[in-house]
């Protein structure tokens, strides 16, 4: 049943092959039985994901005839979910039980879909590897020994070893597209401000966007129709009509301009993964696409830009986590400031802490011009090396990472090692455009992707691209020894 | 450019994070490997730049002034460390 996409499967459930408690039984003994050795999950919602699936085979529920009626799905924990515990992964919201829902997870609702869980990930969204999470690591389903990447790591790795069909993550640097890429799953990151960030807890409020992970991109079009969308309660959500996803799906690419930027093929990709990519874009080209060497010649200062911005607008979104209102409370507290000072020490992870602390240096007296606003202005360069780019190309393609994922703890006392990882995805985020991960093949066992990026909410053509590619292809289709 | 004990002692004041001096020296040292990183963005020429906050550029958008949602304060309380008759408890502040 994991092999099946998402159409398929509510086709299947339509005709009455399968029923909505069938399905949430399928995954939720394969989580039961595969998700010991990942460490994926954080909550299992069994009883009230069954209890739903009862009352829309019975037609019980307001959404028993939606678009994803039945569909299981996981949520990243980042996502609150009412009357679950949203922990996002940190000791800090351990006791946290949203009183609402995030609106993504609303729009999910509301088409039908069924919450099986929550995924494990690295600590308010900083990590690359999955390594940060108050829960522990998750291990590659692909090697366990690896990491899944970060920090939606929970959401690919379930998705890869076939514990859903379907999970929803955010990325803010690469948080969808680099774990995708390492567990070999599709996963795309909209547009800036195409889901609604409502009920999403903040990391960097300029960069943070939510998405999803499935096993192809026809897959997360469906799941991506029913997160999109205006939503007054987010007042950076954009105002514009959602295309209809799926009916973009033409698998039609010839004629597209793709462009090759050149700086992401340079210096520090590793050989066998470029040649992965490099196949995956001959792949393209022999559908028709037009493939242009392109220069996105502000690449090199997005690291450093990046991680001035997003820590400190991180010091700042993590203020709100004083021990008082929710979160972690410290026994005993003798006065206000020790109440803060401790709560926060005991709440919050080591990168976390580090992340704090550079946003409130650079954001501090003295420091300002030099860190915070340079790299506001940095910023706007790499984003205009896009605008024009995209006055070139129709589509941007590049590897996710420079390399398969590596092992477990092997980067995890080296901060500005797991940084420099993020230099291929980073860019997207600060310009906002959407991207995404492709499956593309594999070096030594393990998954490579194939990054699309595309113009400012051309998502339907990002996933077409996507789509066509998948048609041609068959990566997506492999599953992690194990977990067939 | 490296970090002192007292610069990272002051941005844990700052950020209000209670620390040992074992973790000012790690974090000292962390701060200080993660900072030089920033050297790269000296290289850019940003005079004529304006600085980029938004990458939509869109403007805080008005909505008119009516009451939307109901008070939830029992929910939103419910989550609270401490609380009493709708209030929240913290160390007294006023002597």
């Amino acid at each position: 049943m994991q092999e099946r996409s998402i159409s398929d499967l509510m086709a299947a459930r339509a005709a009455g092959e399968l029923s909505a408690a069938d399905l949430a039984d399928h995954f939720l003994a394969r989580i039961q039985c595969l998700d010991g050795d990942l460490n994926s999950l954080v909550s299992i919602c069994g009883d009230s994901a069954r209890e739903r699936a009862r009352a829309t085979d019975a037609g019980d529920v307001e959404n028993a005839t939606g678009k994803l009626a039945g569909l299981p799905i996981l949520h990243k924990d980042i996502f609150c979910t009412r009357g679950v515990r949203t922990g996002c992964g940190s000791r800090m919201l351990d006791n946290f039980v949203a009183p609402y829902d995030a609106t993504a997870v609303a729009g999910l609702n509301s088409a039908g879909a069924i919450t099986l869980g929550k995924t494990n990930m690295d600590e308010f969204a900083m990590g690359s590897s999955n390594e940060t999470s108050f829960h522990g690591p998750v291990a590659n389903p692909w090697n366990t020994s690896h990491v899944p990447g970060g920090s939606s790591g929970g959401s690919a790795a379930a998705v890869a070893a076939g514990l859903a069909p379907a999970a929803t993550g955010t990325d803010t640097g690469g948080s969808i597209r680099q774990p995708a890429a390492l567990c070999g799953v599709t996963g795309i990151k909209p547009t800036y401000g195409r889901v609604s960030r409502y009920g999403m807890i903040a990391f960097a409020s300029s960069l943070d966007q939510g998405g999803c992970f499935a096993r192809s991109a026809e897959d997360c079009a469906h799941v991506l129709q029913s997160m999109a969308g205006f939503d007054p309660r987010d007042s950076t959500s954009v105002e514009r009509d959602v295309p209809d996803y799926s009916a973009a799906l033409s698998g039609d690419i010839a004629g597209l301009r793709i462009g090759l930027p050149q700086e992401y093929f340079a210096q520090g990709l590793d050989p066998a993964s470029r040649a992965v990519v490099d196949a995956a874009i001959a792949e393209l080209e022999g559908l028709g696409a037009e493939i242009v060497e392109i220069g996105l010649p502000h690449t090199e200062l997005a690291v450093s830009t990046y991680y001035v911005l997003a820590p400190a607008e991180a010091s700042s979104n993590l203020a709100r986590y004083d021990g008082v209102r929710y979160g972690h409370r410290c026994a005993d507290p003798v006065d206000l400031d020790d109440l803060y000072t401790r709560s926060r020490a005991e709440g919050f992870g080591r990168e976390v802490q580090r992340r704090i602390m550079i946003g409130a240096y650079v954001l501090s007296a003295g420091y300002y011009d030099a860190y915070y606003l340079k790299a506001q202005k940095t910023r706007r360069l790499i984003a205009r090396d896009f605008s024009e780019a995209f006055d070139q190309v129709d589509l941007i393609a590049a590897p996710v990472t420079q390399a398969p994922a590596f092992k477990l703890g092997e980067k995890l006392d080296d901060p500005v090692a797991m940084y420099l990882n993020d230099i291929y995805t980073i860019p997207a985020n600060l310009a906002g455009i959407p991207g995404m991960s492709v499956p593309a093949g594999f070096v030594d066992g393990l998954p490579v992707g194939l990054q699309l990026l595309a113009p400012w909410f051309e998502e339907a053509r990002l996933l077409n691209a996507g789509h066509a590619f998948q048609q041609a292809t068959d990566w997506h289709t492999y599953r992690p020894p194990g977990f067939e | 450019m490296s970090l002192t004990a007292e610069q990272v002692r002051n941005v844990a004041r700052l950020a209000r994070l209670g620390l040992d001096d074992g973790q000012i020296a790690e974090y000292a040292s962390d701060l200080s490997n993660i900072i030089d990183v920033f050297s790269t963005l000296e290289k850019a020429d940003t005079d004529a730049v304006e600085p980029m906050a938004h990458p939509l550029g869109l403007s805080a958008r008005l909505r008119a002034d009516t009451p939307a949602e109901v008070t939830q304060r029992d929910d939103f309380q419910a989550l609270a460390p401490d609380t009493d008759a709708g209030v929240y408890r913290v160390p007294k502040v006023i002597e």
